[in-house]
């Protein structure tokens, strides 16, 4: 329900805000603005800045909005769980009387413990009761505990609030709901709103307030980043002794009949294979420690290298060869000045999408068993239900995979900077 | 130097081809297309081994790729990982050549090519005009005996291509190399030729060889002029004759087949 709700607030700003800015700016600028025909021009096509930072602010907004968030002013809320007193009164009858009670209930935050409301016995048979619910639980009323006339002595719930029930009814009250129990005890339940809870999805400013927490005291007796720390240091190991294997082994494939021959079936096979499904077989062999870890990243690593070292020197042009040896350049001249430096940017190519392979599968086997890293600490954060931590975890992890493409984009240009010049 | 030249698995590529050419000669060699050309040129760089025959340079025989047989390339074939100087200065260095040796080299051979302001850019900067001048520059840093182009200019607009069939006769004359030039235009062929082999398909083999002057009289002087000569239309128009007639027999032969 909320689900629908939070979609159709999204496509609702989706279209205001693409109405509004498309109007505001033509979205095309110099050369392209004196195009007649831009629909089917891919050249034409440029990500509109405006709708990247509205399409930011609205995760944002829907983040805060759907969990109270203090950042919003509060008529941006979505209706929120109910909170604070509310009574209902309950009609019992046995041995042919009737009398009435109220009870009176409070609603309160999961994180607070307050007092049960004091209130007065009350006259008659049937005495007033006190309950305490936190928010999105519910709450059975033992009505009949301070009774005179208990449910088994025929007690029985005819009205909630002078309407009428049989057990299984509902009855709707201020702040919540009251059902009849198929044993005639009424349950009382707070309205939920359509906020989410904090056990599900925290608001932003306690994900910020954790940040803090976790960068002060560190989690599980590492800093906050030790664990980003030690994964890198993992996902960098693994990765060079993968590149270290693999490129050398590609060249030797591209090179030569024989190790094609031979690691062919063997990369091919190995591919596909993803590399989550080696962890169990590592840790089998290698234990749960850094070993076993930076194994598996190796292997992640090591058939995407050796296949793009691979790639790069079947890549060379033929002519670029035969001019290396009509210039009088012997074998490993050529392949000093021409199948290495031809081979780069395919190398770099792999190294990135190894990079990227290697900083999801360390994540995954993190969560698997570790006792630091990034993965580890959403996947403990998970088991106390410290939901906060693990969207901490997750906003951490993505910002680093995002990082790390970053950097080899930028090694890349200045590295191969004839990338697809050739 | 000699060829008696051969076949390659079931296709007949090449079959008695024979061509003794003498030093500082300019040949260029003319077909249609699949008449084997760059087979030829292919064997006589030494990439290619011929099953049946020899040839041999300077009196000894041809093995493999030698830097005494430079060759261009259709797409230039530079190393776009290098600057221009680096390029041109390829063969020197791969010889071990002193580097005050080398940029002598590479500095007088730019000057010539008139791409002296250049020498610092990487070579994916250039304009295919410019790209195919470091190649011919590239290619005289060596100092080859001979020379082989595939196509150099196959792939430049008709403006830049008759600046750079200037710029092939000046080398030539002032180098004195001996030139094997393969092309499919007839123009270039009769402009650039000394010597021209019409070749036919199937199997490749020599149709026709003529001796022509328009390549002497193209040094220094205004191609434009030299295609106006008198002879060069009756030439022109009696290869091109030549040609379309071989094109129209493949085409034949093909249908007939079909």
């Amino acid at each position: 329900m909320t689900g629908f709700l939070v979609l159709a607030v999204y496509v609702a700003i989706f279209m205001v805000a693409a109405f509004i800015f498309t109007r505001i700016g033509t979205g095309k600028d110099g050369y392209t603005a004196l195009k007649t025909v831009t629909f089917g021009d891919e050249s034409a096509v440029r990500p509109n800045r405006a709708a990247g930072i509205v399409s930011i602010l609205t995760l944002f907004l829907l983040w805060g909005m759907f969990t109270g968030s203090k950042y919003l002013p509060e008529f941006l809320h979505a209706p929120a769980p109910f909170a604070g007193e509310t009574s209902f009164e309950y009609t019992v009858e046995a041995n042919g009387e009737s009398d009435t009670a109220t009870v009176a209930v409070l609603v309160h935050n999961r994180e607070e413990n307050p007092e049960k409301p004091a209130i007065e016995p009350g006259e008659g048979f049937a005495k007033n009761d006190s309950i305490k619910v936190a928010q999105y639980r519910s709450q059975l009323v033992s009505f009949d505990k301070n009774d005179e006339v208990k449910k088994k002595d025929g007690a029985k719930i005819v009205a909630i609030n002078g309407t009428p029930v049989q057990p299984g009814d509902k009855v709707e009250i201020k702040g919540g709901s009251v059902t009849i129990s198929d044993k005639g005890t009424p349950n009382f339940a707070p309205d939920n709103g359509l906020q989410m809870e904090p056990l599900y999805l925290p608001s932003p400013e306690a994900v910020i307030e954790r940040t803090g927490k976790v960068l002060d005291e560190g989690f599980r007796g590492t800093s906050l980043l030790g664990h980003l720390g030690w994964s890198l240091f993992r996902v960098i190991a693994g990765f060079i002794c993968g590149a270290v294997v693999g490129i050398p082994l590609g060249y030797a494939m591209g090179l030569s009949n024989w190790f094609r021959g031979w690691f062919d079936p063997i990369v091919e096979f190995m591919r596909p294979v993803p590399p989550l499904a080696l962890i169990p077989l590592v840790i089998i062999w290698a234990g749960i420690g850094e070993t076993g870890k930076i194994i598996l990243l190796f292997l992640a690593a090591l058939w995407i290298m050796a296949i793009a070292a691979r790639s790069g020197v079947s890549g060379v042009n033929i002519s670029k060869v035969h001019a290396a040896y009509s210039l009088g350049a012997s074998k490993w001249q050529i392949m000093r000045y021409v199948i290495i430096p031809n081979s780069l940017p395919e190398i770099f190519t792999g190294a990135r999408v190894a990079m990227g392979v290697c900083w999801g599968t360390v994540v995954a086997a993190e969560l698997v068993a570790a006792e630091k890293g990034a993965g580890m600490m959403i996947m403990v954060a998970s088991k106390f239900q410290n939901t906060d931590i693990v969207i901490l975890g997750i906003i951490l992890i993505g910002v680093i995979g995002f990082g790390i493409d970053m950097l080899m984009r930028g090694a890349e240009r200045i590295l191969v900077p004839w990338k697809g010049k050739g | 130097m000699r060829f008696d030249l051969p076949n390659g698995g079931s296709v007949q590529a090449l079959k008695d081809v024979s061509i003794n050419l003498k030093a500082g000669e300019l040949l260029s060699v003319l077909g249609p297309s699949g008449c084997g050309k760059t087979t030829l040129l292919n064997i006589v760089a030494g990439f290619l081994a011929p099953t049946e025959g020899v040839m041999t340079l300077n009196g000894h025989d041809i093995k493999g790729p030698d830097a005494e047989r430079g060759m261009v390339f259709q797409q230039g074939a530079l190393f776009e990982w290098m600057s221009v100087r680096d390029n041109v200065g390829f063969g020197p260095s791969m010889k071990g050549m002193p580097s005050k040796e080398k940029a002598e080299i590479v500095n007088h051979l730019l000057d010539v090519v008139g791409l002296q302001d250049f020498k610092e850019k990487a070579v994916y900067e250039l304009s295919g005009g410019m790209q195919q001048r470091v190649a011919l520059a590239r290619c005289l840093a060596n100092d080859p005996d001979v020379i082989l182009m595939d196509e150099p200019l196959g792939a430049l607009d008709a403006l830049t291509r008759e600046k750079m069939q200037s710029l092939v006769l000046k080398l030539w004359k002032e180098t004195g190399k001996t030139i094997i030039l393969i092309t499919h235009s007839v123009e270039e062929a009769l402009l650039l030729g000394e010597r021209l082999i019409v070749m036919a398909p199937r199997p490749g083999r020599i149709h026709k060889e003529y001796r022509l002057p328009f390549a002497e009289l193209g040094v220094d002087a205004d191609l434009r002029e030299v295609k106006k000569h008198p002879d060069f239309a009756i030439k022109r128009e009696e290869i091109l004759g030549m040609i379309w007639d071989m094109e129209e027999e493949i085409m034949g032969r093909t249908e007939e087949k079909a």
